[in-house]
């Protein structure tokens, strides 16, 4: 390998990678029992035991590249360290998991579906990457992520031709995520650096890719299409994040933390 | 009661004996099976024991993906004893999944979930003979 800003801008990628698995499957975790029915609970937390083990994948490529054990990267690491989207760490809702969940299953839909378009996007380009491991990790984690994505895929398109509740429920998430869903598109200040090096394809052709399947999409099922999505509320690619996160990583984080020499 | 094993899984990739210490490389079937540890562990123990080896070592690998091609049909028969239905052999990643129920063969089958206890497997119920039954998840290269 490589030149050190080479290096550098592979460990940015992968930091964003991991994070926004991780992320985004703790989130889901919290609706275990909460799901709308028990087929859901069981299909969801399956989804997200996947997603932890492709951000294990990638933390442990980062543990070889020597930024340390891969349980100390997803456990230890201060909240401005993490390069997950904003978007991929809010609350489900109101509430807590204990007490009083309010949770949003229109919102939890369309973040999961938007997210796994994405996904699925970038691991296709990540399959020709030039990091060679990183390729054979997306080779890996595509044979799953297939499931997931013809799982949101269902669920969004019921629910956007259903009932006028459901409707304006997922009318009002899609203009939520909207505002955020530019912050999972960008790769973020390193760039350039991952793109001249093979690493993956260019932010804009990525960008371009998802905005044109979920045109369609929003075509098919009669949706009004409202062009780019906006990044509102920071770059988590930058570090910047909301208290959400910061929350979110003391209580997953918390039993791991009271004693990392344990073998949890 | 009928055991699967890696071997009739698949999964065992390399075994490379170097004098007395053995390495052998095995494939995860999902990459977040959390079964992982426990079957580096028996793999680890199984192989110490065979006469000759002082050491083994076990190693994931990803390359090539695990894909469901590689049960061996002895693998396939065992599966259908758990009451499980096995993958097809060659499938194609969006085309129909065929399932025949592990119980009585019948084809009249409907899927309740496709996702199911662990990551691997998925919920059916056969009309014919009135049984719920799992079935591996066919996983192929895209």
């Amino acid at each position: 390998m490589t030149t050190p800003s080479e290096k550098g801008a592979l460990i940015e990628l992968l930091y964003q990678l991991a994070d926004d698995d991780f992320i985004l499957a703790y989130r889901g975790s919290e609706w275990l029992g909460l799901a709308p029915h028990i087929e859901e609970d069981v299909a969801f937390s399956s989804i997200n035991q996947d997603m932890m083990g492709h951000a294990n994948l990638y933390y442990r490529l980062l543990e070889q590249l020597g930024e340390g054990k891969a349980d100390e990267i997803a456990h230890l690491r201060a909240p401005s360290k993490f390069r997950n989207a904003v978007l991929l760490e809010e609350v489900n809702g109101p509430g807590t998991y204990l007490e009083k969940p309010d949770y949003d299953w229109a919102f939890a839909v369309v973040r999961n579906y938007f997210y796994s378009v994405h996904k699925q996007i970038r691991l296709d380009s990540l399959r020709h990457s030039d990091f060679e491991p990183l390729a054979e990790a997306a080779r890996k984690i595509m044979t799953e992520q297939y499931y997931h994505l013809m799982h949101w895929e269902l669920w969004f398109k019921q629910l956007v031709t259903s009932t006028d509740e459901a409707k304006s429920r997922m009318n009002a998430a899609i203009e939520k995520v909207w505002r955020d869903f530019g912050g999972v598109l960008t790769l973020g200040p390193a760039y350039a650096e991952m793109v001249k090096a093979n690493f993956i394809d260019d932010e804009n052709v990525l960008k371009q890719r998802w905005m044109k399947r979920i045109e369609a999409v929003f075509n098919e099922t009669g949706l009004p299409f409202s062009g780019e999505p906006r990044m509102e509320r920071g770059n988590g690619r930058k570090g910047e994040h909301t208290p959400d996160l910061t929350q979110a990583l003391a209580t997953l984080s918390e039993v791991y933390a009271t004693n990392p020499q344990t073998g949890w | 009661m009928a055991t699967v094993s890696i071997l009739d899984l698949g999964m065992v990739e390399t075994v490379k004996a170097n004098g007395t210490a053995v390495k052998i490389t095995v494939l995860p079937t999902f990459s977040g099976c959390p079964a992982l540890n426990i079957i580096e562990r028996d793999i680890k123990q199984a192989a110490e024991k065979v006469e000759g080896v002082t050491e083994a070592h076990v190693e994931f690998v990803f390359t090539p993906p695990w894909t469901t091609d590689r049960i061996t049909l002895e693998g396939r028969e065992r599966l259908k004893e758990f009451g499980i239905a096995p993958p097809p052999a060659n499938h194609v990643m969006g085309e129909p999944w065929e399932i025949d129920c592990p119980y009585c063969g019948s084809a009249y089958v409907t899927m309740e979930n496709i996702f199911g206890p662990t990551a691997c497997r998925s919920i059916l119920y056969c009309r014919s003979c009135k049984n719920p039954f799992e079935a591996m998840k066919p996983v192929a290269n895209l």
